[in-house]
């Protein structure tokens, strides 16, 4: 396999393959799977990244529905302030409180030439009054886009004013689309303001037993809503999502749940890890895309608590779920079983399918992800390897202290290590190469060419990736569906999901219209000419 | 229409040099706009006889992009016309896209006349960032003068210009015709920045010395050539217009690296 790689990789120059060879690696060739990830894209290579800002706003803020979140920037950046992400939300009343949604809105100060010159704070300051008037939402947040950080407006202050000035909570996000490589450091900077300003301001205790907050979860097609419909069969109370269909109401008593559930590691890791510093909870990583790590991760959560009756309760869901459509998964397995599948997808979704893949008898023969790091690759052990270098530095990395009044230990030194024993991994997660076989290709930052030289030598029967690619892959004759979105679909996590998802690739790759459409240029030349100089 | 740009060090007499010896180009009967590029809006002040008309981009900031012309550009001294492009106040915003903003809306506003003979920028300070830039970018200045004196800082600062210059000279037409030494009667004054000129490949176009005639024209808002246009002064700004005007050593200046620099200023014994 590893002379796919070189064939793609040879046509380089000379400097983008030094580059591009330390990103592109094949399983099993060498005796460490060693990839670098998280650096600088070579420009004008058409990567699939997008920016801080996108990361910040786009991903981790965006769908927490109670916080009025304003664009601080021109208009044109404001596209990630319209729910083209698909992360759903509702209204809803919990214990007499009300979280009201605003996603359908966008909110932005539509920066204008005398903004910047004359400075914009003003003009925010203005949004927030108008924004207070109108919505008297319990929160806003305000995003910087690229011009407020080389003007300098300085919007933790405008933040702060906002808070004494009107009584609502306001927090500032300096995540200026230029910082970092990629939408990574938005994530980032998102993480250390909900730690920093929410998570912990909230005292409402959890009604049920066991409670858990799910973490790296946007709710996209309703995933989250089946996750938590999954949990709330098993008795498992859902303190917060961090953050699909959330809300601040409940993500300030985030502090106060049992246990973190980590789906999407990569976004929200650093949350993760501050709350098991400062409040003790433990987070355990799961995933609840596939039918069998979803049997696994709930089986892992009850172990956790370690409750027989809970075990027992959690086992009969499971059971139940698999047999209520064990009929279809068993047809689409018939259907699908045997094609090849490559994945590229953010910094979590490229492993989490592969498991559902798995389910249907797909195997995965490229996988990569847009901006993770190398633990997401290769798993929390390579932490204390990677040396941070400017762009990582440039992104601000907060420490917390034990909290006085919250922190708890709920589990003893000797039941973790017990657990430890049953294969339960406290605190850590293994990355996407474990689970990957041998010959398999990886590719960070994917670009263009790549996507297109590799699907033509790879010929999978479905490229999973996302609106960028989507229509260049589909057109040249490859079944393509968006992971990031679900192309109006979903939702595709849990047992139910499963089987949603097996249809779309089966109606997909039962359709394969772009497959046999022929592009007039390769029926019939366009061009007729003599050569020249002969007569 | 010759362009001219006019940098130096901060507090260096920029404005005053400009606008003396656009006084003394007047006098010769040319037709001149002063465009300043600082935010402070204080470089057509002795032409003008004071701060006399609304900046460019304030009245943008409050008018919209409907301006009028006669209401931004006032006509002092000899006919010479004062544009200010203004700016934010200190610690805001982006003074820097401000004279980019300005001078773009002088440009759509018609203000380049065919008739004018020269037009003026003065800058503030160093060549900070893109927008102090703009004068000298493609279309606009051709010309450049750096007014220093025989102090290091000023020299520091004109060498960094020159780095500039020569960014923008690669590019488009830009060049330096020279640097124009004002007096803070500093031993060796003259040789040190003749030397300093020679070095980056141009001349001393002009040794203003220093002179208490120019306080006092200050104090009356005035140039003075227009406040007392028979002390030996005027006839210095005089000199330095009639040599500007007969210009014909235009380069793409040759910035020395601070070790060379120092050589000669070492070499001149300013560092005794």
């Amino acid at each position: 396999m590893s002379s796919v790689r070189d064939h793609v990789l040879d046509q380089y120059n000379s400097r983008v393959y030094k580059n591009r060879k330390e990103h592109v690696i094949t399983i099993g060739e060498k005796e460490s799977n060693e990839v670098v990830a998280n650096t600088r894209t070579i420009p004008g290579i058409i990567t699939q990244r997008g920016c801080c800002y996108a990361g910040c706003k786009g991903v981790v803020l965006g769908p927490i529905k109670d916080a009025l979140i304003i664009v601080h920037g021109p208009i044109g950046c404001s596209y990630y302030a319209w729910g083209t992400r698909r992360h759903k939300a509702e209204s809803d009343v919990r214990d007499g409180e009300e979280a009201k949604s605003y996603l359908e809105y966008c909110f932005s100060t539509d920066m204008q030439e005398s903004d910047i010159v004359f400075g914009g704070e003003k003009k925010l300051k203005q949004a927030i009054t108008e924004a207070v008037s109108i919505f008297n939402p319990p929160a806003i947040f305000i995003c910087s886009t690229c011009p407020v950080g080389l003007i300098g407006d300085d919007i933790h202050a405008v933040a702060k004013w906002a808070e004494e000035e009107y009584g609502i909570k306001c927090i500032g996000f300096s995540c200026e689309g230029y910082k970092g490589v990629s939408q990574s450091a938005g994530h980032h900077i998102a993480n250390n303001q909900l730690i920093r300003y929410i998570i912990g301001t909230g005292d409402k205790k959890p009604k049920k037993q066991y409670s858990v907050n799910i973490l790296g979860e946007y709710n996209i097609g309703g995933d989250g809503w089946e996750v938590e419909r999954l949990l709330r069969r098993c008795g498992i109370e859902v303190v917060s999502v961090f953050t699909g269909g959330t809300s601040v109401r409940d993500i300030k008593n985030a502090h106060l749940a049992d246990l973190n559930l980590v789906q999407c590691h990569r976004s929200i890791n650093y949350v993760a890890d501050m709350m098991y510093e400062k409040y003790g909870i433990d987070w355990i990583k799961v995933n609840f895309i596939g039918t069998e790590s979803c049997r696994k991760s709930l089986t892992e959560i009850g172990e956790y608590f370690g409750d027989e009756e809970l075990k027992k309760r959690i086992q009969e869901v499971i059971t139940d779920e698999i047999l209520n459509n064990a009929d279809e998964m068993q047809y689409l397995k018939s259907k699908l079983k045997g094609k090849t599948a490559a994945l590229y997808v953010g910094g979590s979704r490229s492993h989490h399918y592969q498991t559902l893949l798995k389910d249907f008898g797909i195997r995965t023969v490229l996988a990569g992800y847009e901006f993770a790091h190398r633990d997401d690759y290769e798993g929390r052990e390579v932490l204390p390897d990677i040396k941070p270098d400017a762009d990582s530095k440039n992104i601000e990395s907060i420490t917390v202290e034990q909290d006085k009044k919250y922190y708890r230990v709920y589990l003893t030194d000797e039941q973790k290590a017990a657990l430890v024993e049953k294969g339960v991994k406290l605190n850590y997660y293994e990355g996407m190469f474990k689970e990957m076989e041998e010959g398999s290709i990886i590719t960070d930052d994917l670009n263009h060419f790549e996507t297109e030289e590799f699907i033509n030598i790879l010929k999978p029967d479905v490229f999973f990736s996302g609106i960028k690619d989507k229509f260049v892959v589909q057109k040249g004759g490859t079944l393509c569906r968006q992971l990031h979105s679900y192309d109006y679909s979903g939702p595709y996590a849990g047992f139910q999901g499963a089987v949603s998802f097996g249809k779309d690739i089966l109606m997909g790759l039962s359709t394969p219209a772009w497959g046999l459409v022929r592009a007039p240029w390769k029926k019939v030349p366009v061009l007729s000419a003599t050569l020249g100089g002969e007569e | 229409m010759r362009q001219v740009a006019i940098y130096g060090k901060g507090g260096i007499g920029k404005s005053t040099t400009t606008q003396n010896l656009t006084a003394g180009l007047a006098e010769m009967g040319k037709k001149i706009m002063i465009v300043g590029c600082d935010p402070k809006a204080d470089s057509t002040r002795l032409v003008l006889g004071g701060l006399a008309q609304k900046t460019v981009l304030d009245t943008l900031r409050e008018e919209g992009e409907d301006i009028d012309l006669d209401f931004i550009m006032k006509t002092g001294y000899g006919g010479i016309k004062g544009v200010e492009s203004g700016g934010p106040e200190p610690g805001v915003g982006c003074a820097g896209r401000g004279i980019i903003t300005s001078i773009n809306l002088l440009e759509q506003l018609g203000a380049y006349t065919d008739d004018l003979d020269y037009v003026f920028y003065d800058v503030l300070g160093d060549v900070v960032c893109g927008g102090f830039a703009m004068p000298i970018r493609e279309g606009k200045a051709q010309e450049i003068y750096i007014v220093c004196s025989g102090e290091m800082m000023a020299l520091y600062a004109a060498n960094n210009i020159a780095k500039g210059i020569m960014k923008y000279a690669q590019t488009g037409g830009v060049r330096l015709g020279g640097l124009i030494c004002n007096s803070r009667k500093v031993d060796g004054e003259a040789e040190l920045v003749s030397a300093v000129a020679k070095e980056l490949g141009t001349q001393m176009i002009h040794f203003v010395p220093r002179d208490n005639a120019v306080q006092r024209a200050e104090i009356n808002k005035k140039t003075v050539i227009d406040y007392s246009p028979d002390v030996p002064q005027a006839d210095e700004y005089r000199a330095l217009a009639q040599k500007i005007d007969n210009n014909d050593l235009f380069v793409i200046p040759k910035p020395m690296t601070i070790e060379r620099l120092e050589e000669i200023l070492m070499e001149h014994g300013i560092l005794d």
